[in-house]
């Protein structure tokens, strides 16, 4: 399928390059019908490695990239749930992100996150499974989830801890605190930093010259510089069940939910 | 010396804060004699936490400086979030 338009997302093939829009209100949060899309793009993403050598990933919200996972539906779910039952469905849940996410990861092609306003969380943790993140002098960076009790639950720990300094890691998970375009960059997370509303513009110009470079070396290179961290990625899911299992979480998400603030991204 | 909140008693330069309410005015789009140190900048920009945020990172930008969003938690005035700023030059 080389274009698709869904409800929360869109992909489509051009010149070598498969640019992925996320497209969901209020900020691309990632709930169960963006997953649903996200594994049909997986399933597509497949058949392309013969006319592709590039994926950009970006938003059209206005807001940001991607506030990270649907936390609403995360807490009317497991509300509507047994507790046991609500756990198999968070578990499962995360097998499915995980392996989209894996995907992408280890996808042949060059992946590129081009990334504008809030980045946080699960959002985070997509721009991080890609090879290069281009940033909009905007961009924000946060893992918020110790707010809630929880840790970033969609490889986001595995994929920092590959790419950064341990301390550098432990600042954003501990203290929680958002980064902006400018400090990632200095830390190493970011590869190019964009004038506002530039980032796409840019992401598209070194999808361009990606595609001047043999393709089977690129894949070689690609394969030998960036490991997958699965057995890390494994014990992040069974630590964040246990953790989600707490009462904390529950009390945490019921905050978050019932918050009168329409997008209550600050603590 | 440490106020009740554990912050110190910094005063902000009269430069500091108006360079953030000029900033504020421009891009929020408010006339700029309508804004006052005082003021609970939520109410008077009409924003919301979202957008208090991209106010942070257009600050963070302007000044050079680095300021974690923990340290604006209750901030709502300018004149608060001036110290809170200067005390990071």
């Amino acid at each position: 399928m080389e274009s698709f338009r869904g409800q929360a997302l869109s992909w489509e093939l051009k010149d070598g390059v498969v640019e992925l829009a996320l497209h969901r209100a209020p900020c691309n949060e990632i709930g169960s019908l963006t997953l649903e899309e996200l594994e049909k793009f997986v399933h597509a993403l497949d058949g392309f490695r013969e006319e592709a050598h590039a994926l950009i990933i970006y938003s059209d919200i206005k807001a940001g990239f991607c506030a990270g996972a649907d936390l609403r539906e995360l807490y009317l779910r497991s509300q509507e749930l047994e507790r046991t039952e609500a756990a198999r469905g968070v578990r499962d849940y995360l097998e499915r992100i995980h392996r989209v996410l894996n995907a992408i990861d280890a996808s042949p092609l060059t992946t590129i996150a081009a990334v504008h306003g809030v980045t946080f969380g699960g959002g985070f943790e997509l721009a991080l499974v890609c090879d290069l993140i281009i940033a909009d002098r905007m961009a924000r960076f946060c893992f918020p989830e110790l707010r809630l009790g929880l840790i970033p639950g969609f490889g986001g720990i595995p994929r920092l801890k590959r790419d950064l300094g341990n301390a550098v890691v432990r600042d954003l998970l501990l203290t929680g605190r958002s980064f902006n375009a400018t400090k990632a960059q200095q830390v190493g997370l970011v590869s190019q930093v964009a004038a506002e509303g530039e980032a796409l513009r840019v992401a598209r110009a070194t999808a361009a010259q990606l595609g001047k470079f043999d393709r089977r070396t690129a894949v070689a290179a690609k394969k030998f510089i960036k490991p997958i961290p699965y057995e890390e990625l494994r014990r992040e899911i069974e630590l964040f069940c246990e953790l989600f299992a707490q009462p904390a979480v529950e009390a945490g998400l019921r905050r978050f939910v019932e918050s009168e603030d329409a997008q209550p991204y600050l603590p | 010396m440490l106020n009740k909140k554990g912050w110190g008693t910094m005063i902000p330069s009269k430069q500091t804060l108006e360079e953030i309410m000029n900033l504020a005015a421009t891009h929020f789009k408010v006339p700029r004699e309508r804004l006052a140190p005082d003021d609970d900048f939520f109410k008077t920009l009409g924003i919301d936490s979202l957008q208090a945020l991209d106010l942070l990172t257009r600050l963070e930008n302007h000044f050079h400086i680095e300021l974690p969003d923990y340290e604006l938690q209750g901030v709502s005035d300018f004149r608060t979030l001036a110290e809170r700023i200067q005390s990071r030059m």
